[in-house]
């Protein structure tokens, strides 16, 4: 009976990110417990915002929270990953500015509605991700290598959108989206991600998108015998994965007022890819989880944001990031877990002494 | 009978490996003569084609290696820091310690590499973890690593370094003419030498050596590899190590030729090595490769932008738009030659 419910708890696959947070939390409330204070207090505007730690994981979590739902279906349906995610914000948000600040790159007001903007980045991200999807679906060349492409053009294109000028947009309203918009004490980000994942949510329930993404992702020949549209399906991933992109550039944009096409999003595809991974989802594709993902992705930043607490140098990061993702890695394949399973079986029965070996 | 032999004909006698290595030389060649007839000067003179192979050496080796991975199946994306640690190491070994010598900084660079080579394969091959997410994290560590080694950039001064650093082998009757009517021989550096020795060394393996033929049994049908006996734990395990090791090898080469240590070396040279791999003609699905197509994916690469850099197209933006453009092409049309063969194999 017992042992069951442990099968059950472990067999989970939000079972490894949920661990990882708590483990992360654990070592925080060790070394400090005021980590996890959080006060309300006022910024420079002079609006109440909340503040520490725990917001801040929230608030610089979400861009990836958000790519980590496109890149789950990309991943599920193609059985790839994209990594273009990060030049892909890089065109968006160029686009966006472009749009908002014209051929002016100091305008004194905008030259067109944030909505308007917003819109054009939308289907730029979507334009981008036909592009690849088209890659893949069409011409049925292997994710990763498809993506390279706009990887490897993808910021020199952003680049070239503005001419290679950095334009500031003049509207403090435009910095609401990465900020916080006054009298709100909660970082708009928070909102934005649960839009989308309650957008998501409806969407898998109310389509058959999340099964049959799943049918192609496990067996495509079987897939089409059974009238689905693999081509269809693959492309209409990557249209999505475009969409969080747009969404995810709205708030890379927005907290800045401006941007830097060499550093914006910079290592993000990989983070994306990690948050994936961590959420327990194979990266042949396949079954997905998307929840496991967006959880992933928060563990991720809690893992940044605890290595910035310890006055990690930010060069250094990735390093000890690196150590922490093979250990779960590790601990998560089901090599180990089997060895990890028999070895506890071997030490709780009678002979327990000897079981070391 | 006769029809169906007519209209597979040509496409039936040759492997795939042989066609998108084919299709690979082809384009490179018009490439380079087309630069050699609409730009000229540059191009014309051998030592243009030479002062490529002297600044793309490190990518060759490393190319080569990840090109072995991705015929076995996997891929290793750790290759790029791997050389910016190697050579920021050995840079720290010879300028910040007393009594340096060359050669124990070689088993340095080759230590690096081989202790990769060991961690990463034995996740992937005996752990069955994914090998994006293993390099990944390799990546990671050792982009780290790099700044935890050193911090700052710095060159390296050590006097048999820049000895060995500054060996120039001349090659005969290549040189070319100045303005002045001088004779300068064109050269290449030591770099080269042992990239042309490994594109050889890693060719003669792949086409001749049973473990060689191992790895594309293993990348083409993992199980049907299996049960022909084939022990596919270890072949994966052993691609893994070559190319670690051959990033060691690039690390040194790349250092060899900068002469400096920074975190900052090598910056998507992973990616870099991937897509001169699949121009090249390998497959990233496994089974499918050469590599001696991966020189040439190399060469194409870098002439594509030395092309760009020498039309006066200075702005840094195309570079990067037409290295992709061209990926794209070679892309599509693998694609689709490939499909066309299946086709033609069907009917």
């Amino acid at each position: 009976m017992f042992k069951s419910i442990v099968k059950k708890i472990t067999g989970n696959q939000l079972f490894i990110p949920i661990m990882a947070l708590i483990l992360l939390a654990v070592i925080n409330l060790i070394v400090d417990p005021g980590f996890f204070k959080v006060s309300l207090g006022k910024n420079n505007a002079g609006n109440p915002v909340l503040s520490g730690y725990l917001i801040t994981i929230l608030d610089y979590g979400s861009e990836l929270a958000i790519l980590a739902i496109g890149m789950t279906l990309v991943t599920a349906a193609s059985g790839g990953q994209d990594i273009s995610v990060g030049a892909t914000i890089a065109i968006a948000g160029s686009a966006m500015l472009r749009v908002l600040c014209g051929t002016n790159s100091r305008p004194d007001a905008i030259q067109a509605p944030i909505i308007v903007a917003f819109l054009v980045a939308c289907l730029v991200g979507m334009l981008c991700g036909a592009f690849n999807g088209a890659l893949v679906s069409f011409f049925k060349i292997q994710p990763m290598i498809a993506t390279l492409i706009l990887f490897t053009a993808g910021r020199s294109i952003a680049a070239w959108i503005n001419n290679n000028e950095l334009p500031i947009v003049p509207d403090p309203k435009f910095s609401y989206f990465g900020g916080f918009i006054p009298g709100v004490p909660i970082p708009t980000t928070v909102f934005i991600v649960l839009i989308c994942i309650v957008v998501m949510a409806l969407v898998l329930k109310f389509t058959n998108l999340g099964l049959y993404t799943q049918a192609v992702g496990i067996n495509e020949k079987s897939a089409r015998l059974n009238g689905i549209n693999p081509t269809l399906i693959k492309f209409i991933a990557f249209v999505i994965l475009g969409l969080c992109v747009a969404v995810a550039a709205l708030i890379k944009v927005s907290r800045l007022s401006t941007i830097n096409y060499s550093v914006i999003a910079k290592d993000i595809e990989m983070d994306a890819i990690l948050a994936v991974a961590l959420g327990g989802n194979a990266l042949s594709g396949g079954k997905f989880n998307m929840w496991a993902s967006v959880l992933g992705a928060y563990v991720i930043q809690f893992l940044t944001t605890t290595l910035y607490k310890f006055n990690v140098q930010s060069d250094a990061l990735a390093a000890y990031k690196a150590v922490v993702v093979i250990l779960l890695v590790f601990f998560s394949a089901p090599k180990v877990r089997e060895g990890l399973g028999s070895a506890v079986k071997k030490l709780t029965p009678k002979r327990a002494g000897k079981g070391e070996a | 009978m006769d029809k169906k032999k007519l209209k597979g004909g040509i496409f039936n006698k040759v492997s795939d490996t042989n066609l998108l290595l084919a299709i690979t030389i082809v384009i490179f060649l018009l490439m380079y003569i087309g630069a050699i007839v609409f730009q000229g000067s540059g191009f014309r003179k051998p030592q243009m084609f030479f002062n490529i192979l002297n600044a793309n050496a490190a990518l060759i080796i490393t190319a080569c290696g990840m090109s072995i991975v991705m015929i076995t199946g996997g891929i290793d994306i750790s290759v790029g820091g791997v050389v910016a640690l190697v050579s920021m190491c050995c840079a720290v070994y010879l300028d910040k310690t007393s009594n340096p010598n060359i050669f124990v900084s070689i088993l340095i660079a080759l230590g690096i590499g081989l202790a990769y080579g060991i961690i990463q394969g034995i996740l992937v091959a005996y752990f069955d973890i994914q090998p994006f997410i293993v390099s990944l994290a390799g990546m990671f560590f050792a982009r780290g690593m790099t700044t935890i080694v050193n911090t700052a950039p710095f060159n390296v001064q050590n006097k048999d370094f820049t000895k060995l650093k500054n060996t120039r082998i001349t090659v005969p009757k290549m040189g070319s003419y100045n303005k002045k009517g001088m004779y300068i021989p064109a050269y290449v550096e030591i770099g080269v030498v042992v990239a042309l020795i490994i594109v050889v060394i890693l060719f003669l393996v792949l086409r001749y050596t049973k473990l060689g033929r191992n790895f594309y049994a293993v990348g083409g049908n993992q199980q049907s590899a299996l049960m022909l006996g084939v022990n596919v734990k270890r072949t994966k395990f052993l691609s893994h190590i070559v190319c670690s090791l051959m990033a060691g090898i690039g690390g040194y080469v790349y250092f060899l030729h900068v002469g400096s240590g920074a975190a900052s070396h090598a910056t998507g040279m992973e990616m870099n090595a991937i897509a001169s791999s699949i121009i090249g003609g390998t497959m990233l699905t496994g089974g499918v490769g050469n590599i001696i197509g991966t020189l040439f994916g190399v060469l194409s690469l870098s002439t594509i932008q030395n092309i760009v850099a020498s039309a006066g197209l200075d702005q840094a933006w195309w570079t990067g738009i037409t290295i992709a453009a061209m990926l794209c092409l070679f892309l599509v049309i693998q694609s689709i030659v490939i499909r066309q063969k299946k086709r033609a194999l069907k009917t």
